[in-house]
């Protein structure tokens, strides 16, 4: 394997390329997440009522997405949109739609997990004082719960960002899709290309993700002690 | 005077900065009863885990039967098997039934026959009249008879010694009579050196014949359970006796 | 929407079914196994390998599948290495999987009760005894919920083996929907595919982890 492959790094504008396909999955990872949790807190609260309707149709919800792989769901948006609802988004909307949904269905589940595990006794003495739900929730539930979740939540977002790895395959400019050009460019001249590029993608992920699941780590830790 | 069992001397423990004992010295001989008294967080279950290697000290010896323990983690392993301890949290294995919690050490750890062990385990379980649940898991049981059980676990292995850290603090009071029935017992018929932290002082009172009296890591009384209950000499322990009602 | 297309499709469905099932139950059972060796050697803190086992859970954990497969079946050929599809397939799954299976059952060997060590501890066990008697079966136990939490991730990755063209349920689904331009028929089929194989298993796991839960710890 030639050495100069590395080269390919650094011909022409290559590795400002993968950034910026690097950047594309960054933005469509971080603003999925960020609806995704505004809606999966709603829907997460939504589950703790008593209305038994509510609450099954929300369950059938989170069971959906447990089921249908992420990879799926691309898919499904990706050709119902267009096709039945004649929707025409860019495909990069259409991914943060089905990273949103799925997104706010996990975390609907862990937001409902947090309220229910914050103690009866710490509901009751906010009763006690006269608070109404609304305030129970907003000043004593919810900040609880915030902080047990936190973990899960940060772990849901490397799952999002290891997700963003299928963006290609709806046709979106993202970060292996650069550096699948790049490879072809480059095929002729270093044939190990292929090797330098997916590696350097590889640490990219990682050195994203893993600070962050280390970071889950640690509050967890902390957590239980 | 009769055989010694455990020596301590100069013990000192660090929690990191935080000195939890100081300068912990007792001698016990054979057939002894200790009591470890003291106020909350005055380092009693500290101590007593010392004794058995649970916890590591700073600097001082503990001597087993007058030969110094090296405080290696294989010694203490050994150890273990003559110093029989018994907890507060009086969780027994919730895997293994009744019979299976108690013959697990003396087969595994020491090899013994399972036929001989088995006898003796269904012995001592008539001894603590729970023999009817030879092959019960510990979910069907109080807490008054799981303690009861875990008293006999530790004594199937034959220990020379036992510790015992609060055992009845966690049970519902009309428990505890029945596992301090067995402590007594075992002071009394069969002889048994034991080492007792308690907040029960009428039972204390009874069974001591020395007491430690601790507070913030120190020792600030060391005597007969006589003298102790009768004559207090600090102000200290005073206090703490008219603080428990007594 | 039409039932001719759906029906027409079935035989090509069922085969693609059966490998996912397949491919699904191998990197399952693979994944298990390297994940127990992986746990009891970062358990028993083996001098190097564990550093090194280690360094392989947070890589595979911490990068996507699609990138892990694109290595092996894309890259590695380009030191020699030429395997096929499938092959790719499963190893990456189970270089995936066992490092989350692995990252389980240490958790649950963690979670195992100080409470509960100390009277194996107090019972004279030495460290060998205590992780056989106390810490696996307990261990073992408190980590099944992650382990059904695994076995249903890992079903649902063997979707992404269809960029490296192995013709499983979604790689099937693809291809017709290139073919012959019915996306709703065939996407409706794939879902209720996935449905048939998880919705069964996402039940038995809830019961099997029920059963172990309370057969160990009676609650
Ligand atoms: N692992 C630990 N790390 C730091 N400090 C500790 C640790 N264990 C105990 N301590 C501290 O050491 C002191 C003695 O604790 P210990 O548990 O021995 O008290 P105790 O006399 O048994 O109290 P109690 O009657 O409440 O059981 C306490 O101040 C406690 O906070
Ligand atoms: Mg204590």
């Amino acid at each position: 394997m030639e050495h100069s492959a590395i080269n390919v790094f650094f011909a022409g504008n290559n590795f400002a390329r993968i950034l910026q396909g690097l950047w594309t999955s960054v933005w469509i990872a971080a603003l999925s997440l960020l609806i995704g949790l505004v809606l999966g807190t709603l829907l997460g609260i939504l589950r703790t009522l008593p209305n038994k309707t509510i609450r099954f149709i929300l369950r059938a919800y989170l069971e959906f997405f447990r089921i249908v792989p992420t990879i799926v769901l691309l898919y499904l948006v990706y050709y119902i949109l267009p096709r039945s609802l004649h929707i025409n988004w860019p495909a990069s909307w259409m991914a943060v739609l089905a990273f949103s949904l799925w997104v706010s269905a996990e975390f609907s589940d862990i937001v409902r997990g947090a309220i229910e595990s914050v103690p009866v006794t710490q509901k009751e003495s906010g009763q006690a004082l006269g608070l109404s739900a609304s305030q129970l929730f907003r000043y004593v539930l919810l900040p609880q719960a915030m902080q047990l979740e936190l973990p899960a939540t940060i772990n849901l977002a490397t799952r999002v960002i290891k997700t963003t790895s299928l963006l290609m395959l709806i046709s979106i400019m993202d970060v292996i899709a650069i550096g699948q050009q790049i490879i072809e460019a480059n095929n002729q001249q270093y044939p190990s290309a292929v090797f330098w590029i997916y590696g350097l993608i590889f640490i990219l992920y990682f050195a994203i993700d893993y600070p962050l699941s280390l970071w889950a780590k640690r509050l967890a830790a902390k957590q239980k002690r | 005077m009769t055989e010694e069992i455990l020596r301590v001397e100069n013990l000192n423990k660090y929690y990191g900065d935080w000195q939890a004992l100081h300068d912990i010295n007792l001698t016990l001989h054979k057939g002894e009863v200790l009591t470890l008294l003291g106020p909350s967080g005055s380092g009693k279950s500290t101590l007593i885990r010392c004794l058995n290697g649970l916890e590591t000290f700073s600097s001082g010896a503990i001597y087993f039967k007058g030969k110094k323990i090296d405080g290696s983690s294989k010694t203490w392993q050994a150890l273990r098997q003559k110093i029989g301890m018994v907890f507060q949290s009086y969780d027994l294995f919730p895997n293994l039934t009744v019979i299976e919690n108690i013959m697990l050490a003396p087969v595994k750890v020491q090899k013994r026959s399972e036929k001989e062990v088995r006898a003796e385990a269904i012995s001592l379980l008539k001894r603590v009249e729970l023999d009817e649940y030879v092959d019960i898991y510990p979910r069907e049981l109080s807490g008054g008879q799981k303690q009861r059980i875990a008293i006999v676990r530790a004594l199937a292995l034959h220990p020379e010694i036992m510790l015992f850290d609060e055992v009845t603090a966690s049970l519902d009071p009309e428990m505890v009579r029945g596992v301090l029935q067995i402590m007594a017992d075992l002071a009394k018929k069969d002889h048994m050196t034991m080492i007792i932290v308690t907040h029960e002082m009428n039972f204390a009172r009874q069974i001591a014949d020395q007491v430690l009296f601790l507070e913030d890591g120190k020792i600030l009384e060391n005597t007969s359970g006589k003298e102790f209950f009768a004559h207090p000499q600090t102000d200290r322990a005073r206090d703490f006796l008219t603080s428990m009602d007594f | 929407m039409s039932w001719q297309i759906i029906t027409q499709s079935l035989p090509i469905f069922l085969k693609a079914f059966e490998l996912t099932l397949w491919l699904s139950c191998v990197g399952i059972v693979c994944s298990i196994l390297v994940g127990i060796i992986t746990s009891l050697v970062q358990y028993f803190k083996v001098p190097i390998l564990g550093r090194v086992l280690t360094v392989y859970v947070e890589l595979a954990r911490n990068t996507p599948l699609l990138i892990q497969l694109f290595f092996l079946y894309y890259a590695f050929p380009v030191i020699g290495l030429k395997m096929s599809a499938q092959v790719c397939g499963i190893i990456g799954l189970v270089f995936l999987g066992g490092a989350y299976m692995a990252e389980g059952f240490t958790g649950g060997f963690a979670g195992v009760s100080p409470s509960q060590i100390d009277d194996g501890k107090a019972l004279g066990m030495n460290d060998l005894q205590l992780a056989r008697y106390v810490v696996f079966p307990q261990g073992f136990a408190l980590s099944m919920p992650a382990l059904a939490a695994n076995i249903i991730f890992l079903i649902k990755e063997t979707s992404i083996f269809s960029v490296i063209a192995i013709p499983e349920l979604t790689n099937t689904a693809l291809d017709l929907i290139g073919m012959y331009y019915r996306s709703n028929e065939y996407l409706l089929v794939l879902v209720i595919a996935y449905a048939i194989i998880l919705v069964p298993v996402i039940l038995l796991l809830n019961f099997v982890e029920r059963k172990v839960r309370y057969g160990t710890f009676g609650n």
